[in-house]
């Protein structure tokens, strides 16, 4: 397998405790592939993509595993060459478009802060990628809004520039982060479309992470299950909604609302699934100390 | 007082809000309309779904029908009550009847409260007696072990806060709930145990439901009629099977459209 | 959920129990100062004036932490000294405490004319220069204990002010308050039941501070001989009488300012010790 990225056994526990929340995660993402990472609030897939880009929060320490991009274990690597590796080929869309651009700083220098920094271009070369890109996301009169700043934005421009940003570098991964949780409906149908699309035209590998199974469905072709930092479940899309595996994945995706059919969906989680799945967490950790 | 008469009657409501953004040095600034002219009923014991993107004035529709907001405009009548411009002092006994349940429940639930002051505390306002019973009987309504009275908000899990909001609307046993937005912030596990929860409390306690929500497909589930807002202004209104089926606004299609359900084959929808 | 949550636990700061204790101490100073200080803090000895402290050669070890120019016991005045320092910190600090906090909740939660009023007021209050306006009004006033509380509840009420009408601006945009209006929850009720006792850790926090600064305040005005008299032993004072023989006898000088900074550092970790280990709600 020549995955782009492959997380290999990765287990990471709370500073100070012994509970893990990363339970030996295995996952791969191969290049110009999308892969969705799923699970409740909890769950722990929000950490890993932040463990393959190296912001985890300080409270949390990775115990043991491998993060490989492109075959290079970035665990491995010293400080410094993990930082310019992660740099270079890979990219963060994030949740929270309000947040996540600085509010004092021009859009225009926002884009091209990467290119400058880390790969060293000259002003003029990244103005005129990023001029490119905001044209590419489909944003009318982008050098209007290379000048203007943050808040003079609609959320789904912002998330528009965001995506812009994250491609400006022609990464080889892109971690999305709930790109659209943040977006009504019908702008996160755009948003949606665009992604996908700038992930087919670039060959883009793409760690997807969300709560909605009906977005999934819609942008990736393969899936991981997450529950308390444990892979449950890890499918190709197709198969997936025809029929899942794993007890908690059905639980899940008969929870998951659906209009069409609003009394076969909406279905709440049975006691009995969340003891089971809990009762194969907990056997796994028994497991894992004995090793 | 008929019981065919609507619970809640609104006609031509409009809430105007002066717009900042475009205030001259001096004078008063424009107003802006949040609302505009809108007209509709709720009928006792049915659950209206109000739908509609952030912006279309969803919320502050729910707000201006508790009187939380003052209307600028129309009348709103509370069993045949005209409510929309009573001071506090005469809004009393339509507090008594109308609750709500808000989005957020850890901003909803007072932090340095413990549930049981939070359930109490509008129940001894009121001047209802056996508080402590009543308290502990909403948490049974509402599936929580009376155990609970005793904790802090921040003690609880997301779902269990949103019930917590659930019981403290109901004690009183009201006529009419609106609950805003209120399981958008849940994971789609509790998402389904909170309005399993509230279709049974419904029937349980007779209650009139408003529901907001940018979600159709949980409306679809829950409710019976749905009203469709657009920039202040209802689009589309009617019974559900209707709305869902056969709907009239071309923007009630395309909200329809854009929900992406669990279904890999989805007509052609990144298309 | 077998997620980490909650498993971080709170530990007892030693931040907490530093300043605490030292905070006990003083306060332990301040009350029995008569019984345990070992000379009468106003009694002169000129044959025995500059003392070093006791480790120092000449030193008398009856003078622990030797005399002053006009022979007086140093330690006996630093111990006498907590007495004027706690009290103008408690009364001045809670005083303050109270009307700026009334203000700012008031400003903060009913807004319009009230904000207005209150927030010009204390734009205004906040032009003055603070330690003159003190000097000023402790000349009008007259010195004395009273005169120096006034003064610094005057001076810094607007520090309060500022921030607990931010702070309940926040709580006032919260659900939980929506939530009590809809309950039928009045205007007083709402204040004192739903935002009081969130802006309750800011004010501890905003008081333990105003301590402290109680604390310089008076031995500034001290400093410039304008506290309560001239003979009752201050720490600001005694600094002031230091100044002028600091390198005869640095004694007189460098001790009662080591109490002074590690009382009012005490004052300001006092709170935010008492931030981390009591308010349910950090997160």
């Amino acid at each position: 397998m020549n995955a782009f990225l492959a997380i290999r056994n990765l287990s990471a526990i709370l500073r100070g405790g012994s509970q893990r929340v990363l339970r030996s995660v295995d996952l791969a993402v191969e290049a110009g592939e999308v892969r969705g990472l799923v699970g409740e609030s909890g769950a722990g897939k929000s950490m890993i993509g932040k463990a393959v880009l190296g912001i985890l929060p300080s409270a949390v320490s990775i115990v043991e595993g491998e993060i490989l991009l492109d075959g290079r274990n970035l665990l491995a690597m010293p400080q410094k060459e993990r930082r310019r590796t992660i740099g270079t080929v890979a990219a963060l869309i994030p949740q929270d478009p309000l947040t996540a651009l600085n509010p004092s700083r021009r859009i225009g220098r926002q884009i091209t802060d990467r290119l400058v920094d880390i790969l060293g271009w000259t002003e003029a070369n990244a103005s005129a990628r990023a001029l490119e890109l905001l044209d590419e996301v489909q944003i009318q009169n982008p050098q209007r809004v290379m000048a203007s700043y943050p808040h003079e934005l609609s959320g789904g421009m912002r998330q528009r520039v965001l995506i812009a940003a994250a491609f400006a570098a022609n990464p080889k991964l892109i971690i999305a982060d709930e790109p659209t949780t943040a977006l009504d409906v019908t702008v996160q149908k755009q948003i949606l479309k665009l992604i996908r699309e700038m992930q087919a035209r670039h060959g883009t590998a793409m760690l997807f992470v969300t709560h909605d199974l009906g977005v999934v469905s819609k942008v990736c072709q393969k899936l991981s299950v997450l529950y308390s930092g444990k892979v449950v479940e890890d499918r190709a899309v197709s198969e997936f909604f025809a029929e899942p595996r794993h007890a908690y994945s059905k639980a899940l995706l008969a929870a998951t609302p659906k209009y069409t059919d609003p009394f076969a969906s909406l279905l709440p989680v049975d006691e009995a699934v969340i003891a089971s799945v809990d009762a194969e967490v907990k056997a796994a950790d028994r497991e894992w100390r004995h090793v | 007082m008929s019981e065919d008469e609507p619970l809640v009657s609104v006609r031509g409501l409009e809430v105007a809000l002066p717009d900042l953004t475009r205030k001259p040095l001096f004078g008063k600034a424009p107003p802006i309309k949040i609302l505009d002219r809108l007209d509709f009923d709720i009928g006792r014991g049915s659950i209206l779904g109000i739908v509609g993107q952030s912006g279309s004035g969803k919320s502050t529709l729910g707000r201006t029908m508790l009187r939380l907001i003052e209307p600028t405009g129309g009348t709103i009548r509370f069993a045949g009550q005209d409510i929309s411009h009573l001071g506090e002092a005469a809004l009393r006994p339509f507090r008594r009847q109308a609750q709500m349940i808000f989005q957020d429940p850890m901003s909803s639930l007072n932090p340095r409260h413990r549930v049981s002051t939070i359930i109490t505390g509008p129940l001894r306002l009121n001047g209802f007696d056996r508080v402590k019973e009543r308290a502990a009987e909403a948490l049974d309504h509402v599936g929580l072990p009376r155990s609970f009275l005793s904790r802090y908000p921040h003690e609880l899990s997301g779902g269990q806060r949103q019930r917590v909001g659930i019981a403290r609307a109901i004690a009183m046993r009201p006529q009419f709930i609106l609950a805003d937005e209120i399981v958008s912030g849940l994971d789609v596990s509790s998402q389904a145990q909170v309005l399993n929860l509230l279709e049974k409390l419904v029937r349980e306690l007779d209650l009139t439901l408003a529901f907001i929500s940018h979600d159709l497909s949980v409306i679809r589930r829950l409710c019976s009629h749905v009203m469709v807002l657009y920039r202040g202004r209802i689009v589309e209104h009617g019974p559900v099977e209707t709305v869902f089926d056969r709907p009239q606004a071309a923007y009630t299609r395309e909200l329809l459209d854009a929900i992406p359900l669990p279904d890999p084959n989805q007509a052609n929808w990144l298309a | 959920m077998l997620d980490g949550r909650g498993a971080v636990g709170r530990r007892a700061s030693w931040r907490l129990i530093l300043s605490a204790s030292w905070l006990v101490f003083v306060l332990f100073l301040a009350l029995a100062a008569p019984l345990i200080s070992p000379h009468d803090p106003l009694e002169q000895d000129l044959f025995a004036a500059r003392l070093p402290p006791f480790w120092m050669h000449g030193a008398d070890p009856v003078y622990l932490l030797g005399t002053d120019s006009l022979g007086r016991d140093v330690l006996s005045r630093i111990i006498h000294g907590s007495r004027v320092a706690l009290t103008v910190a408690l009364i001045a600090g809670l005083a303050t405490g109270f009307v700026g906090s009334l203000l700012g909740l008031l400003a903060g939660y009913l807004r319009g004319r009230t904000d207005l009023l209150i927030s010009r007021l204390v734009d205004i209050w906040m032009a003055f220069p603070p330690v003159l306006f003190a000097i000023l009004l402790i000349a009008v006033l007259g010195t004395g204990l009273s005169s120096i509380v006034i003064a610094i509840v005057v001076i810094d009420w607007t520090r309060f002010c500022r921030v607990v009408r931010a702070e309940a601006m926040n709580q006032s945009k919260m659900d939980y308050i929506a939530s009590a209006v809809v309950a039928g929850q009045g205007r007083v009720g709402i204040l004192w039941r739903e935002i009081g006792p969130n802006v309750l850790p800011t004010i501890v926090a905003l008081l333990t501070l105003e301590m402290g600064i109680a604390v310089i305040v008076e031995a500034i005005l001290s400093f410039v001989n304008l506290s309560i008299s001239t003979d009752a032993p201050t720490w600001g004072g005694m600094i002031a009488e230091g100044r002028t023989a600091v390198y005869q006898a640095w004694w007189v000088l460098v001790f009662p300012l080591v109490v002074l900074f590690l009382t009012v550092l005490s004052f300001s970790q006092l709170g935010e010790g008492l931030k981390d280990r009591f308010d349910p709600v950090l997160r």
